[in-house]
């Protein structure tokens, strides 16, 4: 097979992928083993059929790229804002104080000092791919430890952006990097995040209004491929983070309504490109140096993860995580990062290292990357039953406060805000129950916003939109979209997917009814009681008393209900339809006049 | 109170229990299935709180409609020889209910127009449930009360009647 050419590629990619990963999956190993195995696999230290890991890696960055914009969509600057303690506080201690000890010890082998900085900068740093993909994967995100986590992370993304700038002053090259003076390259930076700033707030919303109204479901999904690549662009132009540009962008748009929807679109391309770049730093394990210097190696990879775990464990001990929760953090972060290929590339480029040391110190990170999976399961099976046994040290999966989607608690969700769902959404508003709207035209859910209702862009029929409305959670759906196809498939998904949500369902006319009906879901056929009303004036314009009218129409409706409920059995024979059709005819006339032959009609009732 | 009442009902197995605000709350009744019931039942238990010295306005609606012309009286005899009886909360002490008392009439002359309407369908009135004074019921006293009442349907199941009411 010729695995040069791009297809090739893809072909080897995604079905290295599609073996390994539900094979690791289904050993209880998570998918992150999977795909780096699955890279060591088709490496060119491997099965060789892949040569080039740098093109890769450098493209698959990308996925760090989208997961950082999906983490800022789900946490708006308010949050951002009052998480600002911990990103500092424990990031900074963090990495200073990682990056101090292992200087000095790297210093005591015999590594210049320039060296020693640069790699114990580099090894200072955690994979939040990797720490964040697993955190995510068993739920643990929402917990102290997985908040911290969180911070810590962003911080060090943060910290990135100076130690690159200290890169070209450890080497012993002069400064080959750019010619800009550094007030200069400053002054772009922060123009680049002021362009995002001011792009995202004021020019992002129009411009997804106008696509949306447009009802092309694959321009919104391109627009928003290019909002986050855009701005990965533009901040590798001035020299910033891609991922820390684009992390940007989401948090100013977590308050906006297309949020969820952006949620939905960007998923699948940032699990593809995250899978891809575990693949490739599984690639980049190069074995011959491996095979070469084992014992090296293995000490290094060790003494690294254990120094990281041991710093970790002391600065979340200091910001007060307890027991278990701190244990998580330590083992969550314990391994070094993507950027420290960077850092070490960069390194190696300006004559920092030599080769053989590059090639050495991106092995240990690789490798330690490769650690983290495994010290989970570990933690899993020895270290958290002790703590669970304990009780309240232990976690308790997504139980804290900091949950990203706003659904309260027993929200009913109305998915259809045309003029029916506004009016039960009203009445609910009234009792204050809580209520989400999901609606596919923008110009509803901007109304809603206005007054400050939360109303979220998107196609009901998708799960994931969904689960981010917080079905889990809510109390109720109403099921109120015009389209009834829409109805029927939003009603087969949440039955299969939220068997304990009831709904409540609007109907066109009578056979949407039975198909209602036969789902078990509680149904209202739309124009059937506004039909009523007017039967009701009609009547009392003919002469009937208002009570008697009133009473006559109800009658005339519950008989109704009742035969629909009978015809919905049937709704597939259209004879015994038609006979049952007939026998209801005969029965509604005999009840209809009913009041008046018998009972106390017959015998004045005192009122004619 | 009633919910209460209602709820100690519900434990005692084998009645046939109609919650009539729940299953109408649009006051028209189904007076077909309503008589079926009944001409089922052998004793029938009206559960209300006595609102202006009678049953709210829809058990009135209901004995209206369902007690047709012709069919439990007048000639129809679908009621004859079974039992009423009336569980009922009233607001007022039970010290409330006699002349020196500011509601003047006692439980049983007020509920005359009951007892009639069961004499001219053929059906033999039984001493009311009552709970009086139930404003000033705690929670402990109200549960016993309804301990007491779910004896007494059990009872009226297996055919226990308490004395027969009669205030002629």
């Amino acid at each position: 097979m010729n695995t040069h050419g791009l297809l090739g590629r893809v072909v080897v990619y995604l079905s290295a992928a599609v073996v390994a990963v539900p094979v690791s999956a289904f050993l209880g190993l998570g998918s992150v083993i999977g795909y780096l195995a699955a890279g060591m696999a088709i490496g060119p230290h491997g099965l060789g059929l892949i040569s080039s890991v740098e093109d890769v890696m450098h493209f698959a960055e990308f996925g760090v790229v989208l997961l950082l914009f999906l983490i800022g969509l789900e946490l708006n600057p308010r949050k951002l804002w009052q998480l600002r303690g911990p990103i500092l506080g424990t990031g900074g201690l963090q990495v200073a104080l990682t990056t101090a000890i292992l200087a000095v010890a790297l210093r005591g082998t015999g590594l210049s000092w320039n060296m020693a900085w640069l790699a114990s900068m580099g090894f200072s740093l955690s994979s939040t791919a990797i720490a964040l993909q697993l955190l995510r994967e068993r739920n643990l995100m929402p917990t102290p430890a997985g908040q911290t986590s969180f911070s810590v992370l962003l911080f060090q993304d943060l910290a990135v952006i100076p130690m690159l700038a200290v890169v070209p002053f450890l080497g012993s090259a002069e400064a080959s990097a750019g010619g800009d003076a550094p007030w200069i390259s400053a002054l772009k930076s922060v123009g680049a995040i002021l362009a995002v700033v001011v792009v995202g707030r004021f020019l992002v919303r129009p411009v997804f209004r106008v696509i949306a109204r447009t009802r092309l479901r694959e321009m919104f999904t391109a627009f928003s491929l290019f909002l986050v690549v855009a701005i990965a662009a533009l901040m590798q132009a001035v020299g910033l983070s891609m991922a820390l540009g684009a992390f940007l962008a989401g948090v100013l748009l977590a308050d906006s309504e297309y949020r969820h929807e952006l949620e939905v679109d960007i998923e699948p391309f940032k699990g593809l490109l995250l899978g891809l770049f575990f693949i490739s730093v599984g690639m980049s394990v190069n074995f011959d140096v491996l095979l070469a210097r084992p014992l090296e190696i293995a000490g290094a990879v060790g003494a690294a993860v254990l120094l990281k775990a041991a710093v970790l464990l002391g600065v979340g001990r200091w910001t007060g995580l307890k027991g278990r929760e701190c244990v998580v953090f330590g083992l969550a972060l314990s391994q070094v990062g993507e950027f420290a290929f960077v850092l070490f590339g960069l390194g190696g480029q300006l004559g920092v290292f030599d080769a053989g040391t590059q090639a050495f110190l991106v092995l240990t990170v690789a490798l330690s990357m490769l650690t983290t999976p495994f010290l989970f399961m570990a933690d899993q099976k020895w270290i958290a039953p002790r703590f669970n046994r304990k009780g309240p040290t232990g976690i308790v999966p997504g139980s804290a406060a900091s949950e990203p989607v706003q659904t309260k608690d027993g929200a009913v969700i109305i998915a259809g805000y045309g003029r029916f769902g506004q009016v039960v959404g009203r009445i609910l508003h009234s009792r204050g129950v809580p209520t989400v709207f999901l609606d596919h035209d923008p110009n509803q859910i901007d109304l809603l916003r206005k007054f400050g209702q939360p109303a979220y862009y998107g196609d009901v029929r998708r799960l994931d939109l969904l689960h981010s409305a917080g079905a889990e959670r809510a109390r109720l759906l109403v099921l109120s979209v015009d389209d009834m196809e829409t109805v029927f498939e939003t009603a087969r998904l949440v039955r299969e997917h939220f068997p304990k949500l009831p709904m409540v369902a609007r109907a066109r006319g009578r056979v949407d009814a039975y198909r209602l009906v036969n789902l078990g879901i509680p149904v209202v056929r739309e124009t059937f009681h506004s039909g009523l009303r007017a039967a009701e004036l009609v009547l009392k314009e003919l002469g009937l008393g208002a009570y008697e009218a009133r009473r006559l129409v109800a009658r005339f409706g519950a008989h109704d209900e009742s035969r629909m409920r009978a015809a919905a059995a049937l709704a597939d024979d259209e004879k015994a339809l038609i006979s049952l059709a007939h026998e209801g005819r005969m029965e509604l006339e005999k009840l209809m006049k009913g009041d008046e032959e018998q009972g106390r009609a017959a015998t004045d009732d005192g009122w004619g | 109170m009633q919910a209460a009442l209602l709820r100690a009902a519900r434990q005692v197995s084998g009645l046939s229990i109609q919650s009539i605000y729940e299953a109408y709350p649009d006051c028209v009744i189904d007076v077909k299935a309503e008589q079926a019931a009944l001409a089922e039942a052998e004793v029938l238990v009206l559960q209300h709180p006595f609102y202006w010295y009678s049953c709210p306005s829809l058990l009135k609606e209901w004995i209206d409609s369902v007690f047709e012309f012709g069919w439990a009286y007048a000639g129809g005899t679908a009621l004859k020889g079974k039992y009423w009886m009336q569980a009922i909360s009233a607001g007022g002490p039970a010290e409330a209910y006699r002349r020196e008392g500011y509601n003047h009439f006692t439980i049983e002359e007020l509920l005359r127009p009951f007892e009639q309407t069961a004499y001219l369908c053929g059906m033999i009135p039984l001493k009311p449930f009552l709970i009086q004074g139930a404003r000033a019921q705690t929670e402990g006293s109200l549960l016993e009360r309804a301990g007491e009442y779910a004896l007494l349907l059990e009872r009226l199941k297996e055919g226990r009647f308490p004395e027969r009411h009669s205030s002629l």
